[in-house]
C-alpha cells in the first residue's frame, strides 16, 4: 500500500515539477508548482512526517505560490507566453543539474543507509514538534541563522532594487 | 443502543462514516447561516426578513410550519433548489478549466479544516477524557492553518480566470488580504502554545491539547485563555474576520465598488459553494476560536467539563457526556456565528489602504509584542 | 471670505484603534435587533391612506347615479402622456339626463402611461375624473393595464356633489318653459 502510494506521490511530484519549467503560460506553472509540493508533502506524510508536511503547505503552498500568483497577475493578466530558454539559462540548469547528480551520487556513496528498523519508540525526527524544534536550535542553528540573514539580505537587495533612489532626501 | 458494535467495524468504514456525518451536518449548518444571516440582517434593519416560502404538504403542520415559516426556513430549502436547478452558464470569454476549478478548490480545504477540530469530548472506560475528532494529529493547528490558507487560491483562480476587471481586482485583493492577515493570526496563537507547552511537556500543537490546559484546577489551570492572553484573543479574532473575508474586512467581494468582486462572473450553483464555503470557513475559525480562547467544551470557566460530568454522574455515560460537550461546543460556536452576523450588519467596509495598514502597522507589531512579552513572561515563571 | 476653515482635532488614541467605535455601533445595532420591526407586511397590513391621496384616476357618479363626464375631451387633451382616449356618444332622447347631451361612449385610460400628474382632475370642468385612494394596479398583460370606463366606475363609486348642475340647469329651463306658456 505504502509503495503504490510512494510511487503515486513520487510520479506527481516529479511530473508536476517537470510542467512547471515546461508548461508556457504562467499561471499553470504555478498551479503545477502548487501541486509538485502538495505531492512532496504526502511524501512527507508517508514518512511520518506530518510536522515538514504541514509546515511546507502552510509556507510554501499556502502562501509563496499564493504571492507567486498575485504577481503573475499584477505583472500580466493573462498569464502571458513564456520566451524560449535563453542560452544562459540552459547553461545554467545544465550546471545545476550536474551539481545535483553529484551530489545524488556523493550522497549514495557516501552516506550511511540505516538498513536496521528503527524501534517504534523513537519517533521521526520531522514527526514531533518538540524533536523537531530542539534539534533546530542546538544542532542546526548556525544554517537557520545564515538562511534567516540570506533572506534578509535578499529582500533588503529587492527593495534597494525596486525603489529608484534620487538622492539622499528620498531614504527615510 | 450498543455501541461497541460501531466500534467492531473496519477503520476505513468508520473514519468514512465519521466524515460524512461532519460533512452531513457542517454543510446544511453553513447553508442554514446563510439564511440566519438574512434574518439578522433584516431584524437589526427593523424589518421581519423572509418569512413567507412554504412547502405544500408542511403547510398542514398546525404549530411549527408556520413558525418554521415566519423563521423562512423553507426559503432556505427554495433557495437551494433554485441553485442547483438553475442554468448554471460559463461566459465565453472565461478560462474554463480554473473557472470551473476555483468553486471545488473553495469547498474542499473550507470541509476539510474539520476532520482536525475537535468538537467535543467524553470518558471512556478507561476514565480518560477522549475528544471527539475526526483526526486528533499532534499538528492540529497548524493543520488548521495550512489547509484553510489553501482557500486562497480558490479566490485568485476565480478572479484570475473570469477574465475581466472587477474579479481580477477582487482576486488581487483578496491574496494580498488573506496572506497579510495569516501572520498575524498564526503570530497571535503562538502565546498560548508556549503557555500549553510548558518546560517538561511533551510538545504538542494538537487543540485537544489546548483545551485540556484550559480544564486544569486551580485558579491558573482553570481560566480560559481569553483572560490570561487578551491581546492574542483580539489579534486573532481580528484576523479571522479578515481571513474569512467578512465584514469590515470584506475586500474581495466590497459589492459597492467591485460588483460581486471575484465571484461576479459566476452564478448558480458554482456561485453558491463560494457561499457555503465562506460560511464554512466562518463556522471552523469561530470553533478555532472557542477551542483555542474560550475553553473548548468547558461550560463555564473554572468549570471543565469533567467536574459537570461527576456533577451529572455521567462520567460512565459516554453518549450523553459527548452530546452535552458538542451542545455546549456548539453554542460557543453559534455565538461567535452571531458576532460575525452582528458585526457585519453594524460595520462598514474599510478602505483597502486602511486594511493593509491595519494589517502590517498595527496588527503585524502588536502580536510580534505581545509574543515578545508572553515569552519573557513564560520564561520567567518556569525558571521560578 | 465666505469659507470658514474647521481645524479638525486629531483623533484620540481610543477613536483610532476604532474599538469604542465598535462598540457603540455594536450596542446600537444590538437594540435594533431586539426591537420589533417597523415595516409593513403589504398584502396583509395595508398602510393608512390619508385623504388627500392622488392615486388611480377614476370616474365618478353623482348622488343620482347618473355619469358625470359629459366627454368634453379636455382630460385627453391636457393628459401629458396621452393616456387618456375617450370615444364620445350621444345619451339617447330617453334618458332622463338626456338633457345633458353628451356622454362618453368608451372612456380608456392606460395605466401603464399614467404617470399619476392628477392634471385631468384639475382640468376637468364637471369634476368627473378623480385621484382617489386606489394605489395598486397589477396585471399579467398590457390589455388588463387599460382601465376602461366600466372599470373606471368601479373603481370610482359615488361621491358627494355640492352643485347639481346639471339638475338646476333641468329645472330651471323647465321653470322657463313653463314661465313662457303662462
Amino acid at each position: 500500500m505504502a509503495n503504490i502510494l510512494f510511487y503515486l506521490f513520487s510520479a506527481i511530484t516529479l511530473g508536476t515539477a517537470l510542467l512547471v519549467v515546461t508548461s508556457k503560460n504562467a499561471v499553470n506553472s504555478a498551479m503545477f508548482f502548487l501541486l509538485s509540493l502538495t505531492g512532496t508533502a504526502s511524501l512527507f506524510v508517508l514518512l511520518d512526517a506530518y510536522l515538514l508536511a504541514v509546515l511546507l503547505v502552510l509556507v510554501y503552498a499556502g502562501a509563496v505560490v499564493a504571492l507567486f500568483l498575485f504577481i503573475i497577475m499584477l505583472l500580466d493578466m493573462q498569464g502571458g507566453n513564456r520566451k524560449p530558454f535563453a542560452r544562459a539559462t540552459m547553461a545554467a540548469s545544465v550546471i545545476a543539474a550536474g551539481l545535483l547528480v553529484v551530489g545524488v551520487l556523493s550522497f549514495l556513496k557516501r552516506g550511511q543507509i540505516i538498513t536496521a528498523p528503527l524501534s517504534e519508540s523513537t519517533p521521526a525526527v520531522g514527526a514531533v514538534l518538540k524533536l523537531y524544534a530542539s534539534q533546530l536550535f542546538t544542532t542546526y542553528l548556525l544554517p537557520v541563522q545564515v538562511v534567516g540573514f540570506l533572506l534578509l539580505i535578499a529582500m533588503l537587495g529587492v527593495i534597494v532594487l525596486s525603489k529608484r533612489f534620487e538622492g539622499l532626501g528620498d531614504i527615510k | 443502543m450498543d455501541l461497541s458494535s460501531y466500534f467492531d467495524l473496519p477503520l476505513w468504514l468508520r473514519l468514512c462514516l465519521q466524515s460524512g456525518a461532519v460533512i452531513a451536518v457542517l454543510f446544511p449548518i453553513a447553508a442554514a447561516c446563510s439564511m440566519a444571516e438574512r434574518k439578522m440582517a433584516a431584524w437589526i434593519q427593523g424589518r421581519p426578513g423572509p418569512n413567507r416560502t412554504i412547502m405544500p404538504l408542511l403547510a398542514w403542520i398546525p404549530i411549527l410550519a408556520p413558525l418554521l415559516q415566519r423563521l423562512g426556513l423553507f426559503q432556505l430549502a427554495a433557495d437551494g433548489g433554485k441553485f442547483v436547478f438553475k442554468e448554471d452558464p460559463i461566459p465565453g470569454h472565461v478560462n474554463k478549466l480554473y473557472f470551473v476549478l476555483a468553486p471545488i478548490l473553495a469547498m474542499i480545504p473550507a470541509l476539510t479544516t474539520v476532520s482536525v477540530v475537535p468538537i467535543g469530548a467524553y470518558f471512556n472506560h478507561l476514565g480518560t477524557l477522549v475528544p471527539i475528532v475526526l483526526a486528533n494529529v499532534d499538528v492540529g493547528l497548524l493543520a488548521v492553518f495550512a489547509i484553510s490558507s489553501l482557500g486562497v487560491y480558490s479566490l485568485i483562480l476565480a478572479g484570475w480566470a473570469s477574465n475581466s476587471k472587477y474579479p481580477f481586482l477582487g482576486g488581487v485583493r483578496a491574496s494580498a488580504q488573506l496572506i497579510s492577515y495569516e501572520l498575524s493570526m498564526t503570530l497571535s496563537v503562538l502565546p498560548v502554545f508556549l503557555w500549553v507547552n510548558a518546560p517538561g511537556t511533551p510538545g504538542s500543537l494538537s487543540l485537544f491539547d489546548v483545551v485540556q490546559s484550559q480544564s486544569q484546577p486551580g485558579f491558573w489551570g482553570g481560566m480560559w485563555f481569553v483572560f490570561l492572553m487578551p491581546v492574542s484573543a483580539f489579534v486573532f479574532l481580528v484576523a479571522l474576520f479578515a481571513e474569512t473575508n467578512r465584514q469590515p474586512f470584506d475586500m474581495p467581494e466590497s459589492e459597492a465598488d467591485l460588483v460581486g468582486g471575484f465571484h461576479t462572473e459566476y452564478g448558480a450553483f458554482k456561485w453558491s459553494l463560494f457561499f457555503v464555503a465562506e460560511y464554512c470557513h466562518m463556522i471552523v475559525g469561530s470553533a478555532v476560536f472557542v477551542l483555542l480562547f474560550l475553553g473548548g467544551w468547558n461550560p463555564l470557566p473554572w468549570v471543565p467539563l469533567s467536574s459537570v460530568a461527576e456533577w451529572l454522574g455521567w462520567v460512565d455515560n459516554p453518549l450523553l457526556l459527548g452530546v452535552l460537550a458538542i451542545v455546549l461546543f456548539l453554542g460557543k460556536v453559534f455565538f461567535f456565528i452571531f458576532f460575525f452576523m452582528w458585526v457585519r450588519w453594524t460595520l462598514p467596509r474599510f478602505r483597502y489602504d486602511q486594511v493593509m495598514k491595519i494589517g502590517w502597522q498595527k496588527l503585524l507589531p502588536l502580536s510580534i509584542g505581545n509574543l515578545i512579552v508572553y515569552a519573557l513572561a513564560i520564561a520567567l515563571l518556569s525558571r521560578r | 471670505m465666505s469659507v470658514i476653515p474647521v481645524e479638525r482635532k486629531p483623533l484620540s488614541f481610543a477613536e483610532r484603534t476604532y474599538i469604542p467605535q465598535i462598540l457603540s455601533g455594536l450596542s446600537t445595532t444590538f437594540k435594533h435587533l431586539v426591537a420589533p420591526p417597523v415595516t409593513m407586511e403589504y398584502p396583509e397590513q395595508r398602510p393608512e391612506i390619508p385623504r388627500e391621496y392622488r392615486g388611480v384616476p377614476t370616474l365618478v357618479k353623482d348622488p343620482n347615479g347618473r355619469e358625470k363626464c359629459v366627454s368634453c375631451q379636455l382630460c385627453e387633451f391636457v393628459c401629458p402622456p396621452k393616456a387618456i382616449r375617450i370615444t364620445p356618444g350621444e345619451i339617447p332622447e330617453q334618458s332622463p339626463h338626456a338633457h345633458v347631451e353628451k356622454g362618453p361612449k368608451a372612456f380608456d385610460i392606460d395605466m401603464l402611461r399614467c404617470i399619476y400628474c392628477g392634471l385631468c382632475q384639475e382640468v376637468c370642468p364637471e369634476e368627473a375624473i378623480w385621484l382617489q385612494k386606489q394605489y395598486s394596479m397589477t396585471g399579467y398583460t398590457r390589455a388588463e393595464m387599460v382601465n376602461n370606463k366600466e372599470r373606471l366606475y368601479d373603481l370610482g363609486g359615488t361621491l358627494p356633489d355640492p352643485h347639481f348642475k346639471w339638475d338646476k340647469k333641468k329645472a330651471a329651463e323647465e321653470a322657463a318653459a313653463h314661465g313662457g306658456h303662462h
